[in-house]
């Protein structure tokens, strides 16, 4: 009896070690393997740009942005002295300023608008969210027609009730409302889409019993749909505050930067250092800084804002 | 309390077929009042049309003796609780309990002292702070109840409030909500597809079936005296057997050769042109035969013993009928029966439009306690 035991142990053995000759991989590799194709992209689009922006911005480069000197953080405070930047920086905020609250409260109130159950109300949502499908470069044309000061429809309106003609791209104090004016536009139609998504979300019964409550159509918009949209409203506002940071198409065809420098935009000086003035190194360091400005204000948004937000 | 009635009401969603045709029902203060029926029958939509959240195609809604077809949800004074709850996720229960109450001019001390009483009867009192998805179903269920109640209005409405329950709790929360309802006087109008909960908890209750009404009253009156095959198959668990037959010369002739012999009097009893007639018979009504009862043998094809009772499914015909017996029965499947049916124990309906054409006026059944303890 004795003998029995000690052969089954040594089937036992053998057949362990045909399993591990054919043991699978272990889980992290596999994991690697799903991730390689976006790891792939995302090296050679995204990664290498961004460690290659980091190290060319402590470098003194040629026309071609080929390093020549290590000069350390002398790019960074050349720049936080020039007045250039500081005007850069004053244009980015204030155009951050004028289009995210505004294109956010309009966004919010034409989805709350075309959230009705009325007869054609797919037409509306349609044109409110046909922005979307328009390129920044197409409809920025059509709006530098509007802004003509002699053909462009706003000063026909001024002048027709009495106004003068207003060089709107090319007055200072204008210029940049103007980019930021028809921003608002071309964002709008995606901000829309987004809301109306998060407000056709919203528990019909909830509205249902606050009717039977019988409160008021404000205290319905403040009690229940803010904060069940928040959400998606704290979505929107980070992605549209990123997306004004980052403007640069309409800018390019409306005003380049001009005039005097009053919509330079932090994106726009980027591009001018380093492709018209080929100075690369400084337009690498300006792009860390922004790097890190959307990065801080994305951090306190999250901090601040997600105290706010009820995810369900 | 208030009394609701309704006048030939109908609703209609595309103008020409009506979903809900013409009901006229009067639901008395104070009164349980529960609308049953299969999914997609109406009753939702009856229900959402006295609450003013679904317009009245035609007809009338008196609420308290007041016209009220055409008036707002929050002006016809009632509650409602919705089969999922509709509690606001971003507020803690208190704030759930006291929504909309300052549109009723009532005082904050007020709406507190109100919230608190309440929950103290709900037993809500220790999670007033807690958000809806920190609580569980019953809980939740509990407090959809709770803010129906401190709106004190004199009448209630519920939409299937028990069916994301598990059994056991729904069968709790039936008992409790029938107690309170029955403490505060409210009318309450109650919507559920499950006859169980139509049975034990109405004081009245309607059948809908399509839109129509198929019977009103009584739970024990509809359970006795079915109006139509509908009714009978759908009231009382398992439903009740069911069969197509002929009458014959003072006999039921069923599908198989078989047939049941009826007495002269019960045959005098039927209208003169009854032929074609679907047989009805409770599960409970079927019996085992002693000696010396007129018999029929059956196969039992499956038993279920479920304790307190026994279930014996058997086939009759083409179909397959269950009898239902008290206690615990040890039979073999395919072990012959014996079986007797009392004569009055039969329902008989018209085949073709299912309307019941004969049963016994039975007197009513329930035992009362007096009785049995003399």
């Amino acid at each position: 009896m004795s003998s029995t035991p000690s052969l089954s142990t040594e089937q036992i053995n053998v057949k362990q070690a045909e399993f591990k000759g054919k043991r699978e991989l272990p889980s992290f590799v596999v994991g690697l393997l799903y991730l390689l194709p976006s790891i792939l992209l995302f090296s050679v689009f995204l990664f290498y740009p961004m460690l290659r922006t980091l190290y060319l911005s402590f470098f003194l480069t040629d026309g071609q942005g080929v390093p020549i000197t290590f000069v350390g953080f002398e790019n960074f405070t050349y720049l936080l002295q020039s007045t250039s930047f500081q005007k850069s920086i004053k244009a980015t905020i204030l155009f951050v300023i004028y289009t995210v609250p505004v294109g956010v409260i309009l966004a919010l109130f034409l989805a709350v608008i075309s959230n009705e159950k009325v007869k054609g109300i797919g037409f509306f949502r349609t044109m409110f969210s046909s922005t979307m499908g328009m390129s920044v470069a197409a409809s920025s044309v059509i709006w530098m027609f509007m802004y003509n000061p002699a053909i462009g429809i706003f000063n026909k309106i001024l002048v027709a009730i009495g106004g003068s003609e207003t060089q709107w791209l090319l007055d200072p104090k204008y210029a940049l409302l103007s980019v930021a004016v028809s921003t608002v536009w071309m964002n709008t139609g995606f901000a829309f889409l987004i809301l109306l998504g998060g407000l056709q979300n919203i528990d019909e019964h909830l509205y249902e019993n606050a009717d039977i409550a019988g409160v008021s159509y404000w205290y319905k918009l403040r009690k229940i749909t803010i904060p069940m949209l928040s959400p998606t409203l704290f979505f929107i506002i980070t992605v549209s505050l990123i997306n004004s940071f980052q403007t640069f198409g309409q800018i390019d065809i409306l005003t380049k930067g001009g005039p005097v420098e009053s919509t330079n935009v932090i994106v726009y000086s980027i591009y001018k250092e380093a492709f018209i003035n080929y100075n690369v190194g400084s337009a690498s360091a300006q792009a860390t800084i922004l790097f890190f400005c959307i990065l801080i204000v994305t951090i306190l948004q999250f901090k601040i804002g997600e105290r706010k937000v009820h995810y369900q | 309390m208030k009394k609701v009635e309704l006048k030939n009401v109908s609703k209609s969603y595309d103008g020409q077929t009506n979903v809900i045709k013409g009901i006229d029902v009067s639901i008395e203060p104070g009164e349980f009042f529960v609308l049953v029926g299969p999914s997609g029958c109406g009753k939702s939509t009856m229900l959402r049309m006295i609450a003013g959240l679904e317009e009245i195609s035609s007809g009338d809604l008196y609420i308290g003796d007041l016209l009220s077809t055409k008036r707002s949800p929050s002006q016809r004074d009632l509650s409602m609780v919705f089969q999922n709850y509709a509690l606001y996720p971003h507020l803690n229960v208190e704030q759930n309990i006291t929504f909309g109450l300052h549109t009723k001019k009532v005082t904050k001390a007020e709406q507190k002292k109100r919230c608190l009483e309440t929950a103290s009867m709900l037993g809500l009192s220790e999670l007033l702070n807690r958000k809806p998805r920190q609580l569980s179903g019953g809980q939740r269920q509990r407090v959809a109840l709770a803010r129906a109640i401190v709106t004190q209005s004199p009448i209630c409405l519920m939409d299937e409030p028990l069916s994301n329950l598990d059994a056991k709790l729904r069968a709790k929360m039936r008992s409790e909500i029938r107690q309170i309802q029955r403490k505060l006087g409210i009318t309450m109008i109650y919507v559920t597809h499950d006859q169980t909960e139509a049975m034990t908890m109405a004081d009245r209750m309607m059948i809908l079936h399509n839109g129509d009404v198929q019977q009103i009253g009584h739970p024990l009156d509809i359970y006795n005296n079915p109006a139509n095959t509908f009714v009978a198959s759908f009231i009382g668990a398992p439903p009740m057997n069911l069969l197509n037959g002929q009458v014959g010369d003072q006999a039921l002739i069923l599908g198989d050769n078989r047939s049941i012999s009826i007495s002269k009097k019960m045959m005098d009893e039927l209208p003169s042109n009854a032929a074609n007639i679907t047989i009805g018979i409770r599960p409970e009504s079927v019996q085992l035969a002693k000696e010396g009862k007129m018999s029929f043998f059956a196969d039992a094809i499956n038993v279920e013993v479920l304790g307190t009772e026994t279930l014996v499914t058997f086939e009759v015909g083409s179909k397959q009928w269950i009898a239902k017996w008290n206690g615990q029965w040890n039979i073999d499947i395919g072990e012959r029966m014996p079986l007797y049916i009392k004569e009055d124990d039969l329902l008989l309906f018209d085949a073709d439009s299912g309307e019941c054409i004969w049963h016994k006026e039975k007197v009513e059944d329930k035992r009362t306690l007096k009785e049995a303890m003399l």
